[in-house]
């Protein structure tokens, strides 16, 4: 089972990564690029046998406590299979 | 009284405090490794250093957050011991949620090197109890992530609550756009916890205790610190 948790910063929050990549992309004369934000994503390979409800619960809390900090970031999960 | 300095795999600044502490200012200070559960008995004051620890994986600080020695850290702050995290200390005291708020990278995504001026704005912790409220002192900051974000509830709560401790300030001792060298909210370089007995700082005071290196106004706020822990 894989999971993959998407972190992003929060939408209040301002990302200077994401502003350097918008200003790059117009230096680039790509044109219509209203805003980027820069985040990260966490692809995770759960052991085989897991019982589905249980990981989620448990990916959710990986998430909240160590791969996304919620003070600035937001995560949401994927399930890849 | 001893002065423990933790240690991270990737923290560089952990000699320069012990350096700071035990040879210039004579406490008793002992490196202790992050693998421990245990604070040496007789510590009186805990300094997280700077570096990379973890190589800055994830987010800096954000795994050092979760190493056994900050479980006793921990525990020792819960008692009302004093704990100063020093840049990268300060990311790893945001991350385990000792210190409010978070350090994001840079607003204009350079590392910043140079001496920055501060101000003292509250004697609110272990590192400004005995230094007077408007002084001001002149230190290095070296960082890429010491942009202190925290939501504007949070912000006039830390303000009311007297827990912005150390401001980026000019010549003049104003909080002005132009001396906030990384973007940090309201021109916070530290801040407190709510009970006053953990801060954390982006400058750092260990790099300014002889005048070889530039200057000594580490030095006073270093002795002033090492002065309150021990009343």
């Amino acid at each position: 089972m894989r999971a993959r948790v998407i972190v992003l910063p929060r939408p209040e929050i301002l990302d200077p990564q994401g502003r350097a990549v918008a200003h790059a992309l117009s230096a680039l004369h790509f044109g219509g690029v209203e805003d980027v934000r820069v985040g990260r994503i966490v692809d995770l390979t759960l052991q085989d046998g897991l019982e589905r409800g249980a990981a989620e619960l448990q990916v959710r809390k990986m998430a909240k406590d160590l791969l996304a900090n919620p003070i600035v970031e937001d995560f949401t999960i994927q399930w890849l299979d | 009284m001893r002065v423990s300095v933790l240690q991270f795999p990737g923290s560089n600044c952990d000699h320069d405090c012990t350096y700071a502490f035990g040879s210039v200012l004579g406490c008793q200070t002992s490196l202790v490794w992050h693998g421990e559960t245990e604070l040496p008995a007789d510590t009186g004051l805990v300094i997280v250093p700077g570096g990379f620890s973890y190589g800055d994986y994830l987010r800096c600080g954000a795994i050092a957050a979760h190493s056994p020695i900050m479980a006793a850290a921990k525990r020792f702050a819960d008692q009302g011991g004093a704990i100063v995290g020093i840049c990268n200390g300060f990311q790893i005291l945001t991350e385990s949620r000792l210190l409010p708020g978070a350090l994001l990278r840079n607003q204009n995504l350079s590392f910043v090197c140079k001496n920055v001026t501060l101000r003292v704005d509250s004697q609110k912790s272990p590192l400004t109890a005995r230094l007077p409220v408007g002084s001001l002192y002149t230190m290095p900051i070296a960082h890429m992530e010491g942009n202190f974000t925290a939501s504007e509830l949070t912000l006039a709560d830390l303000e009311a609550n007297g827990q912005i401790v150390l401001r980026y300030v000019d010549e003049h001792g104003e909080a002005t756009h132009h001396a906030n060298p990384n973007g940090a909210a309201r021109n916070i370089a530290g801040v407190a916890n709510r009970a006053g007995n953990v801060i954390g700082l982006m400058p750092h005071p260990e790099r300014a205790i002889e005048a070889l290196l530039g200057g000594t106004d580490g030095k006073s706020m270093l002795t002033g610190l090492i002065a309150y822990v021990r009343s």
